[in-house]
């Protein structure tokens, strides 16, 4: 098999692990706290797809209860993701919150200036506290 | 009468409690007596003899062979907490509960003769201490012991903390530290891994390790246990007992005497006679290295009380080369040396009780506490310098004294091992021992008196009394230790 | 009678939606004085229905609920059985304590005008943790988890120092992580086996033909639950995030949302994939011990060397942890009991430990190690819980601690390990010297002039720290009832699969 037919086969599993490659690692290298919830954001968002698309049957509809229609998606992925999608607004939106709390009392949301700070106004206990999320 | 005759009625496990319940009561009452002295005092005298006649009604099943068992709670499987008497733990019970009466009588006349702050928080701490220390005595498994071996430990805190000054509390530091830290360290992991190995943390007679555990094993079990009981000051673990010296005397004879160092050497025998046993530990030789560890101890600490000048230091000191006498006879392991240790056990009780009332009496009636302050003072202080006299000679070891009996048991328990080097080391310490304590008393006697006669409060004098006539009585009527001794090695 | 016998018809919805409806009110009142009797009442509600259904589980049985009156294939099933059991009782028990104790200190360490969300939050991570708990159904199960973190980043987010913020923020960034691995795991159960239903994907699971899914999917649950209990070396989060919290809100996190956590993940590795399954070359028994030493070796040693109690007490929350999943990992009856027992009872003497600390910080306005100096004897009270909650974390007899690592222990040598046994009390010695350390600034220490002006925190704090420090020293001495609940729970696990 090409590696054009392979791909395009596995397109949905591709674009899938894609996004949450890219999101996760947007998560890990970016410092910026703004960028970072945007990967966040991108990462959950394949979570999305992953329970969205294989529920995709070529030639069904939405379950709609009618005679003319026999071949319908399932509808559970739906429900569920709806659910998640609320779910991953609520995350972004209160992280957006702190680092606009974050930027007001440090002044920058650069994560690495905002560890700097601390550590040069803070007692040695917290030099150890440099962790990376 | 009628007390006597109701406890002689009662039923060994029921004796059992009420040796622990007693002195908890005690300390209740006298918390809640704390504005009426002379009530409060009554109450721990009138506990200590309801506690010495329960004793007693024990020890009288006890010698007819009786092993009463007071199964306290149940923890979870293989754990429990149960209270069982044997002879060894009944030795160690009779002693302090009779110093506790002489220690009551005594420390009555210290407190008020030295016009103490916070009485009644001593007196209860002391009821506790008591309490925690019948436990130990009677604890029927290791983790029961161990629970009253901490309870000791934080109960003679306040004690040791007692006059509050700097020093005072700079010595409780080192005290809960050292104390609590080696156990938490070393005897609690010890314990754990005797109930894993064996099963079970019960004392049985013979031991319980046997055949489980190789002699390597064998022999770190036993440190740990013996540095772990940092109780029993085998060095390095002795600096606690001189810091501990700041605190009143009469809380010096229940570290000294009536309870804690007790506590500490009565776990190491009853650990090598009902955990690891005499026949194994004498088999494997894992308990050699002990020997020489205190015998070390032994020696280096009679040399460091040549050199003191403060009594209670040098009594201190005299305490860690006479405990490790006990340790060094249980790591010899013979039946001989086992008995030896407990007879011990009750005549350094008493002789080093003597020597430390004595102490405390010259230091109330005169505040004298140097030993070259000490001239021509049994001269003015007849009564209190017999009974340091008497003491001094039971350290030593010399009839007509109880120290004699311990000693040549041991001693006989060394030799029957073969341990020259044990043998030497008990020649050589009773040199030193006369060295350091003979000078007290001829200095005391021999120079000028320099004054009237004028001895201590009538109650510390009666104490100190009563405890040196029992040094010498034990000597001549070793009766009942030695019946139990000798039952913890018959089979 | 028919009213009680409609009420307890619906028991374990009234756990979940009490403290919800609670937090509710407390969010649309907004009046300072009603939020801490309302929060309360709700979780008092929450608790009495836990009480109530735990002691119906252990003569019926499995509850089981189906929300919305749905099959459990499509609705959701709330389900109690011994396991969770435990989990409820815990949880409500112990966020109604923290409730009563967090009135004075909420309004000390809190900006007057929050103080209502800072009630509002604690509920409904309370609601959060119980859901997580109480639901039988895995996508649920998630919503859940996402509703307690939420909440509990805002709560930790209302922190004092500005440190919080961060703190909060990559918690936030972390926890959501591990909740996306988890939902990514669950997603892939779902499709190997179509159902979300925890009973109903272990009836199916043995028809999955494709063991690669299943792996991947066990991989990315168990590594998603274990950034949300602090596995270590997945804790770096957790010792900021207690740091920099309110105290109340330390003290719930710390002794309920990471024991959720763990419940779940017992919940899944015996209940839905069975602990023996290999992940390929590795066996996650191997893994799971592996690093629950490590937590219990390194996360200690940490702690020795902390300046700020409350972080001294997270990083021993990190070890502690270590000892519940080595428990896990031991897979047999004595250590699965030791478990469960630690899991009750290290909630007990952390949320003992950090109510003390919470009461200092009142009364000195520091939580520094160096600040707590010869706080003995201006606050004896307060101090001897703490106390009472080290020795707990120490392992000693006579406290809880012993028991639940005897049963550790038992279950090391019945597995055979008697190495692991040695390495469990090895460990314990390390936590000798950090609480010793406390211990001696606390006692030994002269008082500081902060100290000295202290005065013993008020009664409202002071008596649920003293009522867990009491049951802390109530179970070590009698074990008998949480030794049968945990008993229960690991016979549970362990049947529940054959």
């Amino acid at each position: 098999m090409s590696l054009v037919a392979m791909l395009a086969s596995e397109a949905t599993r591709f674009t899938i692990v894609l996004v949450m490659v890219a999101g996760l690692y947007i998560v890990i290298a970016r410092n910026n706290m703004i960028k970072k919830l945007v990967g966040l954001s991108l990462f959950q968002s394949s979570v999305y797809l992953l329970y969205l698309l294989p529920g995709k049957i070529f030639g069904g509809t939405a379950p709609i209860l009618d005679p003319r229609f026999d071949v319908y998606a399932n509808p559970l992925p739906h429900v569920l993701i709806l659910t998640a999608i609320v779910v991953g607004i609520g995350t972004l939106a209160l992280g957006l919150a702190l680092a606009i709390r974050i930027k007001e009392a440090y002044g920058t949301i650069e994560e690495d200036e905002v560890l700097a700070r601390d550590r040069g106004q803070a007692s040695p206990a917290t030099r150890k506290a440099g962790t990376r999320g | 009468m009628t007390v006597l005759s109701m406890s002689a009625m009662m039923s060994g496990p029921s004796l059992l409690g009420l040796a622990l319940i007693i002195p908890a009561v005690v300390a209740v009452l006298v918390m809640l007596l704390g504005r009426r002295p002379d009530l409060r005092e009554a109450a721990s005298l009138v506990g200590a003899l309801l506690l010495f006649i329960a004793i007693c009604a024990l020890l009288v099943d006890v010698l007819a062979g009786a092993r009463p068992a007071l199964p306290l709670v149940r923890i979870a499987p293989g754990l429990e907490l149960i209270l069982r008497v044997e002879p060894l733990g009944m030795l160690f019970a009779i002693v302090a509960a009779t110093l506790w009466i002489a220690n009551s009588v005594y420390s009555i006349g210290y407190m008020r003769g030295n016009q103490e702050p916070r009485q009644t928080m001593f007196f209860a701490a002391f009821a506790v201490a008591i309490a925690a220390t019948m436990g130990v005595a009677l604890a029927g498994n290791l983790v029961t012991l161990f629970l009253f071996y901490e309870l000791l430990s934080l109960s003679t805190y306040p004690l040791v903390t007692h006059k509050q000054s700097p020093a005072a509390m700079r010595a409780g530091r080192i005290y809960l530290l050292t104390l609590i830290g080696a156990s938490m360290i070393l005897l609690l992991p010890a314990i754990i891994w005797t109930a894993f190995v064996a099963g079970t943390t019960n004392f049985q007679i013979g031991g319980i390790l046997a055949g489980r555990i190789g002699p390597l094993a064998m022999a770190v079990l036993l440190g740990l246990f013996v540095f772990g009981a940092a109780k029993a000051a085998v060095m390095p673990l002795h600096r606690w007992l001189p810091a501990a010296m700041v605190a009143p005397t009469p809380v010096s004879a229940l570290l000294h005497a009536v309870a804690v160092v007790k506590a500490g050497v009565f776990t190491i025998l009853k650990v090598t006679i009902y955990i690891f046993g005499l026949d194994t530990l004498q088999a494997t030789g894992a308990s050699q290295w002990l020997v020489y560890v205190a015998g070390f101890t032994i020696i280096a600490a009679s040399l460091v009380a040549m050199t003191a000048d403060d009594l209670k230091r040098r009594l201190a000191y005299s305490t860690i080369g006479q405990l490790s006498y006990i340790v060094m006879a249980a790591a010899l392991a013979t039946p001989a040396a086992a008995i030896g240790a407990a007879i011990h056990i009750a005549a350094h009780a008493v002789s080093k009780i003597t020597l430390f009332f004595a102490a405390g009496s010259v230091y109330t009636a005169e505040h004298v506490d140097k030993v070259s302050q000490m001239d021509g003072i049994g001269r003015r202080m007849p009564w209190t310098m017999a009974a340091f006299a008497i003491g001094a000679l039971s350290m030593i070891g010399l009839p007509p004294t109880a120290g004699f009996l311990g000693k040549w048991f041991m001693l006989s328990g060394a030799g029957s091992a073969h341990d020259w080097f044990a043998v030497a080391v008990i020649i050589v310490s009773t040199v030193l021992n006369a060295a350091y304590l003979l000078p007290i008393v001829t200095r005391a006697f021999l120079k000028p008196a320099g004054g009237p006669v004028a001895e201590a409060p009538l109650a510390m004098v009666v104490a100190l009394t009563a405890t040196a006539v029992g040094t010498i009585l034990l000597f001549l009527f070793p009766e009942v230790p030695y019946r139990l001794a000798s039952a913890l090695v018959s089979r | 009678m028919s009213l009680i016998a409609a009420v307890d018809q619906h028991l374990p919805v009234i756990i979940v939606l009490a403290p919800l409806l609670g937090a509710l009110l407390v969010a649309l009142i907004r009046v300072e004085i009603a939020s801490w009797p309302i929060a309360v009442i709700a979780a008092l509600v929450s608790a009495m229905a836990a009480f109530r259904l735990v002691f119906g589980v252990e003569t019926l049985g499995v509850v089981s609920y189906r929300l919305g009156g749905f099959a459990p294939d499509l609705g959701i099933e709330y389900r109690v059985d011994a396991v969770n059991a435990l989990v409820l009782l815990l949880v409500t028990g112990i966020s109604l304590a923290t409730l009563v104790y967090a009135r004075r200190s909420v309004a000390d360490e809190i900006d007057s005008g929050r103080v209502p969300w800072f009630y509002a939050m604690m509920l409904v991570a309370m609601s959060g943790l119980l859901g997580m708990a109480i639901t039988g159904d895995a996508f649920n199960a998630f919503v859940f988890l996402e509703i307690s973190s939420l909440s509990t980043y805002t709560l930790i987010a209302l922190g004092r120092d500005r440190r919080a913020l961060v703190a909060a923020y990559q918690y936030l960034i972390v926890g959501t992580i591990g909740a996306t691995f988890y939902v990514i795991g669950v997603g892939l159960l779902y499709l190997s086996t179509g159902t979300l239903n925890l009973a109903l994907i272990i009836e199916r699971l043995p028809d999955v033909t494709s063991p690669r899914a299943l792996i991947a999917a066990e991989a990315f649950i168990l590594v998603g639950i274990a950034l949300k209990l602090a596995l270590f070396p997945l804790h770096a989060w957790l010792p900021n995030a207690y740091g920099y919290a309110p105290s109340a809100a330390t003290v719930l996190i710390a002794s309920t949302a990471t024991k959720v956590a763990v419940y779940l993940m017992a919940r899944f590795l015996f209940g839905v994939f069975g602990i023996h399954v290999e992940l390929g070359p590795v066996s996650v028994t191997g893994v799971l011990i592996v690093l629950s030493l490590g937590a219990m070796f390194v996360a200690s040693a940490a702690a020795v060397f902390q300046r700020d109690v409350k972080r001294l007490l997270a990083f021993s929350s990190v070890a502690q942890i270590g000892y519940i999943t080595l428990g896990l990992a031991l897979a047999n009856p004595a250590g699965l009991t030791g478990a469960f027992l630690h899991i009750v009872n290290h909630a007990l003497m952390k949320g003992a430990a950090f109510m003390a600390i919470g009461a200092v910080l009142l009364r000195c306005g520091s939580s520094r190690l160096d600040d707590l100096a010869g706080i003995g004897r201006t606050m004896p009270a307060t101090s001897v819980a703490l106390t009472i909650a080290g020795l707990g974390l120490i392992g000693v007899p006579g406290t809880s601690g012993f028991v639940s690592k005897w049963y550790l222990v038992l279950g090391a040598f019945d597995d055979g390990k008697g190495w692991l046994a040695f390495l469990i009390v090895a460990s314990s010695v390390i936590a000798v010297l950090y609480v010793g350390r406390i211990l001696e600034v606390v006692w030994f220490r002269e008082p500081s002039k902060t100290a000295l002006a202290a005065r013993e925190a008020p009664l409202g704090m002071l008596l649920p720290t003293l009522l867990l420090a009491g049951l802390t020293i109530l179970f070590g001495i009698d074990a008998e009832f949480p030794a049968r609940l945990a008993g229960a729970a690991a016979s549970a696990l362990l049947g529940g699969r054959p």
